[in-house]
């Protein structure tokens, strides 16, 4: 019964200004903002104002989403100036009566708030994100290869990536490099390299060694204060050079 | 024709307000490193007056005697002890060291690599650097 009062108790509903980012590449100069009032309420999220204004308002507006639950890392976008998930962020939690969206910086734009992730997963795929090794789990005769919790622990906070592009649009070495490959794609290259069943360390440390690989990395840890899932992109960077650089085993 | 990447640009990179004090310490770091290297190179201009001799390099030095040469020099030693002090956070930093250990994330997923030894990192070299300039605005300003 408490949690029926909690909601007949709720003083937060009200009416917010949605601002969206509006651009269609292929017709218009520039982005231009259409305006939109949304009903609110304390758990609504901006994911949930945007759809409301497609069923309610303007059906034409370009979004991607998914999962709508932080798993599938299809709504990253700019909400009041800062990569986030729409489906992972609150408007309660903005302390804004303007929300204004915009699409994710350091992707090309599709339309609206849609962007293209060709350039995230061609680099996700460069520094090769799976177990690098001659024999598989599926031999015959081979057991499965055993991992101590211990050896999880040091590379499975990096295994939570979503690959939503937060922190390649937070990253102010990706807002000027356009070959840079990135933290999303470092991280994950920390990722593997930090996994005891992996054999490809060598092979995957070459593909970052370069001059728009890991030593563009200034450590300004935009990356990490922006991921939704608790990567830590620039931890895992940092501890991938210390590696590189002979300071860590 | 190349489609538009969209990237943020020197606009964007150059912002420090949006992503915590580690974003300003960036932003302080390229911009201090920067003005060495052109006070540097003043440096060797300023010093290669020694050719035109005694009477030409005291020409010169009459310049860093003025207020603004004393208020350029009070920039050049806060740029000078922020760069340094910073400087030895970063190359740590860059090797691994005090960027937190590896473990499973949980709600609210506070990065553990923007952690409080960078933090006071930064904000030592913030202040080293304010005193440093404020002692060298003493000495010249007190003569
Ligand atoms: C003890 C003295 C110094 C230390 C410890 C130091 C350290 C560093 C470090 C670690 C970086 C890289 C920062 C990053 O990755 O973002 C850097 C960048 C730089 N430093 Fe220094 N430095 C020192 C002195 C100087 C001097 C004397 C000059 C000028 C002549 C200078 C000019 C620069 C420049 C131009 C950059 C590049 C800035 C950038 O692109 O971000 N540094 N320094
Ligand atoms: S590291 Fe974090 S911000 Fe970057 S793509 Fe993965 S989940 Fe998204
Ligand atoms: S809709 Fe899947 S992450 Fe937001």
């Amino acid at each position: 019964m408490a949690q029926v009062s909690d909601v007949a108790d709720n003083q937060y509903s009200r009416t917010k200004t949605l601002r969206i980012a509006r651009y269609n590449p292929e017709k218009d100069s520039e982005k231009q903002f259409m305006e939109f009032s949304v009903p609110v309420e304390k758990w609504t999220t901006v994911l949930e104002t945007i759809l409301n204004v497609k069923q309610h308002q303007d059906h034409s507006v370009g979004v991607r989403y998914s999962c709508r639950q932080a798993t599938c890392g299809s709504c990253g976008m700019i909400i009041n100036g800062k990569p986030r998930l729409a489906c992972f962020t609150k408007v309660s939690e903005l302390d804004s009566d303007v929300v204004t969206v915009e699409p994710m910086n350091n992707f090309p734009i599709i339309r609206d708030l849609a962007v293209k992730f060709e350039r995230l997963f061609d680099t996700h795929h460069k520094i090769k994100p799976y177990l690098d090794r001659d024999d598989t789990e599926l031999e015959s005769d081979a057991k499965e290869f055993l991992q101590s919790p211990e050896e999880l622990e040091q590379y499975i906070q990096f295994a939570n990536c979503i690959k939503c592009g937060l922190c390649n649009s937070a990253c102010p070495t990706m807002a000027t490099d356009s070959s840079f490959v990135g933290p999303q794609a470092l991280a994950q290259a920390y990722r593997y390299v930090a996994d005891s069943r992996d054999k490809g360390k060598d092979s995957r440390l070459k593909i970052i060694d370069e001059s728009h690989g890991i030593w563009r990395c200034h450590f300004a840890g935009s990356c990490s204060q922006v991921c939704p899932k608790g990567v830590d992109p620039a931890m895992g960077i940092q501890l991938l050079r210390g590696y590189m650089l002979g300071f860590k085993s | 024709m190349t489609q538009d990447e969209h990237k943020e640009g020197f606009k964007g990179m150059a912002n420090p307000s949006r992503y915590g004090i580690e974003r300003v310490a960036y932003w302080l770091m390229r911009l201090s490193g920067l003005g060495l290297l052109a006070y540097f190179i003043g440096h060797i201009y300023e010093t290669s007056n020694i050719l035109r001799g005694r009477v030409g390099w005291n020409e010169f030095l009459e310049l860093t005697q003025t207020t603004e040469g004393h208020i350029v020099l009070a920039i050049v030693i806060a740029m000078c002890v922020f760069h340094t002090v910073n400087g030895i956070r970063v190359m740590l930093g860059h090797g691994g060291v005090g960027v937190g250990k590896p473990a499973r994330p949980d709600y609210p997923y506070d990065p553990a690599s923007q952690n409080y030894r960078h933090k006071i990192g930064i904000y030592s070299a913030i202040i080293l650097a304010a005193i440093a300039m404020m002692y060298g605005l003493a000495v010249m300003f007190g003569e």
